[in-house]
């Protein structure tokens, strides 16, 4: 960090109050990425912030707009990187709204499924990253052990343990794998090891899957034992970043960050998309608007994103069929089919060379991201690109609150300002 | 859904009356297009009227109108000269480097601002656009006096398409590098982009430099109006 003396008054004759410059970031840990933060101090107390974003700006929507439509899934993963399929998510939705693509129910469930082990995902980064900012290093290495088992489901899903690509316009890219992946004996893991590890792998991923949904909420408790009635935590969180709920919807705020602001709006239960009308939880919702009480939601989101992983196990277990649309136009033949068929051979070719072309029209789709609204406008003229591709990232309106929320605050409490707006800078910049 | 929409439809004609320019509902969405002079009027009577009630602007995004509808690839007929994957010039803007903007007579203004409202009180969404009368200069009233996230979203569009926001207290650019040059979401800035940034080692700093890649089309752009699966019916009558 380096500090600037403020020039407008350099002959002033008592200096007991100065007014510094302070640069905070673009490599700073506490900045969640390439945030880069001037702030105008006076003494410890902070005037104005002014975030200066873009360094990660990689024109992931003009891209979008130079290749076939399947080509951008992969590009979606990578803006929030910490809940990839969640950004899958609201892009083939707003494809297949403008198709009017109806899609086999379990790809539904699955897709519901992996929302809600992205959002487990996401709120454990966002937890450990937010307690080792303001200084509770513990939680960090709590909440990575349990990262690790859902990425493990990402990879015996899809292969990638980050990048999924695994949902298609029309469902998913294939069904849940029968066999859950197994640890070997190696250099790090010896045989004892390796039993214990694989102690929940004997079965299919649902299996996993059920079995972790059984042992997670006495590892939210885990958290909780140290956070919630912790002193220190509460000190640094409690009314810090106070947003009223007039002034939450102002600034576009969404989410947790709306939720925890006292408004009841989760996109799930007020305007359901897929199959979240069929299943069962309860949307926490905030008091005071502090950081506290958004700490507090996402805890308890958590929870109850857990809970719908469990019914949508339930209901996946019972119910087998199609994962994806059995219309050739939009999703490629099986391979066997495209090696017997001329014509899904046909198909085949047309689908990976020119890719399908969409009607004209403007279509807006939202899901109710981890971290917020997440949307995309997208406009076609009838062509197999997209001509327009907007995507409305939540972080996006969070951050530009932060000179709103941090004014007044001091410098330390900048980082737990940042921390509670659960900022990435993937979809931020975009 | 539907209904609800139509709803809004026909209070959104009742009480903008004359400031709206059309009313289209597709999709269940419903887009409303309004003059820039008319812009902050209407947008305060669609925050302030209790059924409406849109206080939350969601989304602002700029669109550039000027390939659209703009193909690569001839979808009617054979042509006997083919498609070079790069060599010539299909569309503006794609691979070229110094392309002026060349001038095509579109129906509509080259740009619109295409504002993304939520209400939640009434649960409902609206999507305004505005054309910006000038091609050149293109310009509409700022509404960050009516909802403080347009802040940085109208930077955006500024930053990306050139769109000045009248009446924004802070237009900067907010997503491209210090001193950059252009609006590169236009549809004639070039994907490759005009400078390339690189350390030289004689100089001992980082320098911007012409950008040096081939620049070069992996799939055209194809139009086909035989839109083939709007549902399962239709395409088995076609088969």
């Amino acid at each position: 960090m380096t500090t600037v003396l403020n020039q407008a008054n350099p002959k002033r004759t008592m200096p007991e109050l100065r007014n510094y410059t302070m640069n905070f970031g673009p490599q700073h840990p506490a900045a969640h990425g390439v945030l880069r933060l001037v702030l105008e101090m006076e003494g410890e107390v902070v005037q104005r912030a002014d975030p200066h974003i873009g360094l990660l700006h990689r024109a992931t929507e003009k891209l979008a707009e130079s290749k076939p439509y399947n080509h951008s899934i992969g590009y979606m993963d990578r803006l929030d990187y910490v809940s990839m399929m969640c950004n899958e998510h609201v892009y083939v939705l707003a494809i297949e709204k403008l198709v009017g693509l109806e899609v086999p129910v379990r790809a539904q469930y699955i897709r519901v499924m992996f929302d809600e082990i992205t959002r487990i995902l996401n709120h454990l980064l966002w937890l450990g990253a937010h307690a080792l900012d303001i200084g509770a290093m513990t939680v960090f290495l709590y909440a990575f052990r349990e990262r690790e088992d859902l990425m493990d489901c990402y990879e015996a899903v899809s292969g990638a343990r980050m990048h999924a690509t695994y949902y298609r316009p029309g469902g998913v890219h294939r069904d849940l794998p029968a066999q859950m992946p197994k640890y070997v004996e190696s250099r790090w893991h010896d045989k004892k090891d390796v039993a214990r590890l694989n102690q929940a792998r004997t079965g299919s991923l649902l299996d996993f899957i059920e079995d972790f949904t059984w042992r997670f909420p006495a590892c939210v408790d885990e958290y909780e034992t140290l956070l919630t009635e912790n002193r220190i935590w509460k000190q640094r969180t409690v009314d810090i970043g106070i947003v009223s709920p007039e002034r939450a919807l102002q600034l576009g705020f969404t989410g947790p960050m709306l939720r925890g602001s006292g408004i009841e709006w989760d996109l799930r239960r007020k305007q359901p998309y897929e199959v979240y009308e069929h299943l069962d939880f309860q949307v926490p919702v905030g008091v005071n608007g502090d950081c506290y009480d958004r700490y507090l939601v996402r805890i308890e989101e958590m929870r109850q994103a857990n809970e719908i992983i469990r019914q949508c196990v339930n209901w996946l277990r019972a119910h087998p069929g199609p994962v994806m649309v059995d219309n050739h136009k939009i999703s490629p033949p099986a391979r066997t089919q495209m090696k017997m068929g001329m014509e899904e051979l046909i198909h085949h070719f047309k689908l990976f060379t020119e890719g399908y072309c969409l009607p004209k029209g403007e279509v807006y789709s939202a899901i109710e991201h981890p971290k917020g609204e997440m949307g995309i406008y997208l406009v076609s003229d009838g062509a197999n690109k997209p001509y327009r591709l907007k995507i409305r990232a939540p972080g996006f309106a969070h951050l530009a609150a932060l000179d709103e929320m941090s004014r007044g605050h001091m410098l330390a409490d900048v980082v737990a300002i940042i921390g509670t707006q659960d900022i990435v800078f993937g979809e931020i910049d975009r | 859904m539907g209904e609800r929409i139509h709803q809004l439809g026909s209070d959104l004609q009742r009480v903008l009356a004359s400031m709206v320019q059309s009313l289209d509902i597709e999709h269940d969405e419903i887009t409303l297009t309004a003059k820039p002079g008319d812009l902050n009027e209407a947008m305060l009577a669609l925050r302030d009227t209790p059924e409406f009630g849109f206080e939350q602007l969601v989304d602002l995004s700029g669109v550039d109108y000027l390939e659209y509808g703009v193909g690569e690839w001839s979808t009617h007929g054979a042509t006997s000269a083919g498609f070079s994957r790069g060599a010539e010039k299909a569309s503006f803007g794609r691979f070229t480097f110094d392309d002026p903007a060349q001038a095509r007579t579109l129906e509509n203004p080259r740009f619109a601002v295409v504002y993304h409202l939520l209400s939640v009180a009434c649960n409902q969404r609206l999507r305004v656009r505005v054309f910006c009368d000038d091609d050149e200069l293109p310009m509409v009233p700022s509404v960050h006096h009516i909802w403080a996230s347009a802040d940085w979203y109208e930077r955006e569009a500024f930053d990306l398409y050139g769109i000045i926001f009248e009446g924004h207290p802070d237009l900067r650019r907010i997503l491209t590098d210090y001193g950059f040059t252009g609006h590169p979401f236009r549809k004639d800035f070039p994907l490759v982009g005009h400078v390339e940034v690189r350390y030289d080692p004689e100089q001992k700093r980082v320098i911007y430099q012409p950008v040096s890649i081939e620049p070069r089309i992996t799939v055209p752009k194809v139009i086909r109006d035989d839109y083939r699966f709007e549902s399962g019916e239709s395409q088995e009558n076609d088969a």
